[in-house]
């Protein structure tokens, strides 16, 4: 237990000090961008000589680097988040309110990953050749299936043709919001219920032509619990190490779902923020969800340790 | 997106399954030729100007004058999608040239010195993974501004983990075998080792590599595309003309979008058939 948790801190070292260089990464974009960004504040209209005085110093834009970036860093941390070149209003004014809607659609995602992209794994590596051969193809297609296509294929079909489902827009909070993200999550969850599928059945199959699993059988215990405790339980950390990844990734994919069905997430946030070279905004939203990234990782990592604390020990090392 | 580096050039067994069967490997391999010939010479075999308002009727159907139907205001799709063609093709290749030179020169330098540098280059290649790739794009437009130029270089940059990895793999291993040792016993110079030896036995790891790692591009790209930040108007690829089209379904004419669909998802699926072959070929060549 001892060297567990001393991985489990170096891991945390690890972890942090990766934030730190990327928060250092996505900082230096707004050195390195070409032009001023005085224009962009000022908007379209020509400034005078004292409305650019009154920016630079509103900004700090003529403090030295490093005093900028630390101003920005502690502000991260202390609930200053900068503010809009476009907006002009606090960056977490724009953030939070959005945050819900891309959580609510990942969420959702999650949900149709784990029910169709495990399920459909357990079914090709239990039930026979098949079902195997079916499910192969089917994430085949999947795989070569981007939330883009399916979007719009949803859209015609569902939202167009049958008139079943809302095309814009992501409702009011309850019941109207789950009936407009149904699409997106659905056009989200094509491709990694593909992937997870393919890694659940690989990892199960594993298992399945294992030794322990041999000997379970001969020993006479019945298939369904050798199912559970030998098979699933050894194959889960593998499945949810890879499931840890792909919802980390969901977040920042969520941005093209977003930007096909029109909801107000932190996706199209930054992807409007980017268009309009609106950096205080693009540079938290990365910051945000390389946090999330990178967190979820670490959870992912955190809790295969836990069901089973040999593949960290004797795993890849951080 | 994040697919890619989760990737981490895996090919499932159903892929190579089908790979080795000769009539589905030579269909991608004639799709994908066609659709590279396209993109090569898309601008001279177009039927009407890509960018010509009203050659035909708003949102028409298939149909003899114009095979894939018209878009919203009248332009000619089959002309739109053969002259787009060429970004749609083109800058994935880019991408995965330019993150397999990278990377694997990165990898290469890792396995060879170790040590610090591999120490060094494995916190960088961290760094790099924690940032999506489609992240880094956006970011790279917010710096540089629209176009196709910023994310290529940013998606070749997020792709460097996943090459660099894997080589280093291969690298590692290939150094560890009695023969490298022998040849340095043999007083063969450092360099002849790495060159003539080295470099050449990953060669087939890396093309492996290359043609999975295409799809991820061209997905990637075109997603770029479809959020409005790559190619811009009036110029076309796959990505924009897929998201332009939204507005024509609404209208109840799909063609401007389905059509570049179509074409993303047959040249991924081509690409990962070719792709799981010569990881086969790969893997048979370890062996």
């Amino acid at each position: 237990m001892n060297s567990l948790l001393r991985t489990l801190l170096g891991r945390l070292g690890g972890l942090l000090l990766t934030l730190f260089l990327a928060s250092v990464v996505i900082y230096s974009a707004l050195l390195v961008t070409p032009g001023d960004p005085v224009s962009t504040i000022a908007g379209g209209a020509k400034p005078t000589p004292e409305l650019i005085a009154q920016i630079r110093a509103e900004y700090h834009l003529d403090d030295p680097v490093w005093m900028r970036y630390w101003q920005w860093l502690s502000g991260v941390f202390t609930g200053d988040f900068g503010r809009s070149f476009v907006y002009k209003t606090d960056v977490l004014n724009l953030i939070a309110p959005r945050f819900g809607v891309t959580f609510q659609l990942v969420l959702l995602t999650v949900v149709i990953i784990l029910i169709f992209g495990v399920g459909s794994g357990v079914l090709a590596a239990t039930r026979g050749a098949k079902v195997d051969r079916a499910v192969s193809i089917a994430t085949s297609l999947g795989m070569a299936l981007p939330t883009f296509v399916v979007a719009i294929l949803l859209i015609w079909v569902f939202a167009k043709s049958l008139g079943w489902f809302p095309v814009f827009g992501e409702g009011a909070p309850g019941r109207d919001r789950l009936w407009h993200l149904v699409l997106p999550a659905v056009s989200l969850a094509v491709m990694f219920n593909a992937y997870i599928s393919r890694v659940t059945r690989s990892a199960l199959v594993a298992q399945l032509h294992s030794e322990h699993v041999d000997t379970a059988r001969v020993r006479g215990i019945p298939r369904a619990r050798i199912f559970r405790v030998h098979v699933f339980r050894n194959a889960s950390p593998q499945i949810l190490a890879i499931a840890g990844t792909t919802i980390a990734g969901l977040f920042a994919a969520s941005a093209i779902a977003e930007q096909a069905f029109g909801l107000g997430g932190l996706g199209s946030l930054l992807t409007e923020a980017a268009a309009r070279k609106d950096l205080p905004v693009v540079q938290l939203v990365s910051l945000l969800l390389v946090a999330i990234f990178v967190v979820l990782n670490a959870v992912a990592d955190l809790v295969s340790a836990l069901i089973d604390p040999d593949s960290v020990a004797s795993g890849r090392q951080a | 997106m994040s697919v890619a580096q989760l990737a981490q050039g895996s090919v499932p067994h159903a892929a190579k399954r089908a790979a080795r069967r000769d009539a589905v490997f030579t269909a991608s391999v004639v799709a994908f030729g066609i659709i590279v010939a396209a993109s090569l010479i898309g601008p001279w075999i177009a039927p009407y100007d890509p960018n010509e308002l009203y050659v035909g009727p708003v949102n028409g159907v298939v149909s003899l004058a114009h095979p894939f139907g018209t878009d919203d205001v009248g332009r000619d799709i089959l002309s739109r999608v053969l002259v787009g063609a060429g970004a749609s093709v083109f800058a994935p290749i880019a991408i995965v040239v330019l993150s397999t030179l990278a990377g694997a020169l990165l990898a290469v330098l890792a396995a060879w010195y170790g040590g610090v540098l591999r120490g060094a280059i494995a916190r960088v290649v961290d760094v790099i993974f924690a940032i999506p790739g489609l992240v880094l794009a956006v970011l790279a437009v917010a710096m540089f501004g629209k176009g196709l130029v910023a994310p290529v270089i940013a998606l070749s940059i997020a792709y460097i983990p996943v090459v660099a990895r894997l080589t280093q793999t291969a690298a590692s291993r290939e150094l560890g075998k009695p023969y490298i040792a022998a040849l340095r016993v043999q007083g063969v110079s450092s360099f002849a080792v790495c060159f003539r030896h080295l470099v050449p036995a990953l060669v087939p790891v890396v093309a492996a590599q290359m043609a999975v790692g295409f799809g991820y591009a061209m997905l990637d790209l075109a997603a770029i595309s479809f959020l409005g930040l790559g190619q811009q108007a009036p110029a076309a690829d796959w990505g924009s003309m897929i998201a332009s089209g939204q507005s024509a379904i609404l209208a109840g004419a799909p063609e401007q979008s389905l059509f570049p669909a179509i074409l993303v998802v047959v040249t991924v699926l081509a690409v990962g058939i070719i792709g799981a072959r010569v990881t086969v070929w790969a893997e048979e060549k370890e062996r």
